[in-house]
């Protein structure tokens, strides 16, 4: 009979995934493996998206299906959970400093919109409300170009000490 | 001999019976009914204004606009596949998302009439966006209340996404309504032309209200007050001047993109949109 490997054994196998558009973390690192588990002998895989509209979700999926086939898996099941809703604070830690190492800059938890525009309605125009360090040289001395950069979950700066531009990984 | 039916004097009742499937519909179909309704209306306003703001990709005024834009139509056509996803299961006739986004036609799209509402200049696509947002944030909030699981999921998601839709547009409207003389002018131009297209996000049907009293999720009409603090607060600080009270298309008459009356524009979208599966149907790649 065959032995199915434990739960530990698979959460191990997704840390080794990487993430499509951002290789350098994996799909555990960003936190949308939600479960891990074993329904009689099939691996039930379940799976957060990150945006509702991110084209990397398909990728993902296919990418996990690959990986655990090849370590021998054959009755899989992947399911979508939409709640709760991802948050970037479900990032790990190392995560972050892989994120950070890359060019990207990290999220600063805490500070995701949320809608309400009145308290920030006044800091809004021109310039960011938060202080973002440059992942390059450090410097805290920062602007927002634009709340969108090139994915719906990064946003576009530029450090004006060192002058270059990067993606900020934003709080959601 | 026994005479041929009268086929000339219709059985008014009769046909009336078989038309309200004999009586009233009972009352979980009508919720059944207003809900898909719902679904297609906030399902059918991502997808329409993700069409229209993709429309930029290429031409927006500077790179990171273009990818802004671009990023946002994103956002929305998800946030579509996952309404229309659920519409289809509550339809309960086996429609998919895209079944329901490439086959339909005109008159069975119950998008506002503002999201179909031209481009025209990049300030007057801003402003659009803006006082959709403003609402599409309010209209999730009331929606992540709901007691049914499927649609709170959902606003939650998508209002996490939603509100950084706001916190653009709203910085764009600012920005581009308090910068120069040019700008500040166009932003006016587009305010007080759209202007006449909000009223219809806040105007309650009868399937709002059979919503509300069945407590699924509240009226449109209760989402104003909040939208018109928003907008207020934005307007002020971007210099830019309310209309005040002008008329409203959508809310009188048989009109209003909610019911599928809609303006000549939506049919040029959908032309684009559904081009391929109306050649090629089930084409897939």
């Amino acid at each position: 009979m065959q032995v199915l490997p434990d739960t530990a054994q698979v959460w191990d196998w997704l840390a080794q995934v990487p993430d499509p558009e951002i290789p350098v973390i994996s799909l555990t690192d960003l936190g949308i493996i939600r479960d891990v588990a074993w329904q009689g002998d099939t691996l039930v895989v379940t799976v957060t998206p990150t945006y509702s509209g991110c084209p990397a979700t398909t990728v993902i999926n296919l990418d996990i299906e690959a990986a655990l086939r090849a370590h021998g898996i054959e009755k899989l099941e992947l399911k979508r959970q939409l709640s709760p809703p991802w948050t970037t604070d479900w990032i790990t830690p190392e995560g972050r400093e892989k994120l950070r190492a890359y060019g990207i800059a990290p999220p600063v938890d805490g500070t995701a919109a949320d809608g309400r525009l009145a308290g920030r309605i006044s800091r809004l125009a021109g310039r960011s409300n938060l202080v973002i360090a440059c992942p390059r040289c450090g410097s805290n001395a920062t602007e927002k170009v634009s709340q969108f950069g090139s994915t719906p979950c990064k946003a576009s700066y530029r450090c004006t000490d060192c002058l270059e531009p990067f993606d900020y990984f934003k709080c959601i | 001999m026994p005479s041929l039916p009268d086929v000339m004097t219709p059985e008014v009742e009769k046909l009336a019976a078989a038309q309200a499937g004999q009586g009233a519909p009972a009352p979980q179909d009508q919720t059944r009914d207003a809900l898909f309704e719902w679904l297609l209306r906030t399902g059918d306003n991502a997808l329409i204004l993700g069409h229209r703001v993709s429309e930029w990709c290429g031409h927006a005024p500077a790179l990171e606009e273009d990818i802004a834009l671009a990023n946002q139509a994103l956002d929305l056509i998800g946030q579509c596949q996952l309404w229309l996803g659920l519409a289809g299961e509550v339809e309960g006739r086996g429609r998919s998302a895209d079944t329901l986004a490439y086959l339909r036609d005109a008159g069975a799209f119950r998008n506002l009439l503002l999201v179909e509402r031209p481009n025209g200049d990049f300030g007057h696509t801003l402003m659009r966006q803006f006082l959709f947002d403003a609402f599409h944030i309010e209209l999730l909030d009331a929606a992540a209340a709901s007691p049914d699981a499927r649609i709170a999921e959902i606003a939650a998601k998508a209002k996490k996404e939603v509100a950084y839709h706001l916190e653009r547009s709203a910085d764009l409207v600012i920005r581009l309504g308090d910068g120069t003389a040019e700008s500040h002018d166009r932003m006016q131009k587009a305010l007080d032309a759209l202007w006449s297209y909000t009223g219809e996000m806040f105007h309650d049907d009868a399937h709002d209200r059979a919503l509300a009293e069945a407590g699924v999720i509240a009226a449109p009409s209760t989402l104003r007050a909040a939208w018109d603090r928003t907008v207020g607060q934005v307007m002020a600080e971007a210099t830019l001047r309310l209309p005040g009270d002008v008329w409203q298309h959508g809310l009188t008459g048989a009109g209003g993109g909610k019911r599928g009356v809609h303006s000549e524009h939506l049919g040029y979208i959908l032309a684009e949109m559904q081009f391929l599966q109306r050649a090629y149907p089930g084409a897939t790649w």
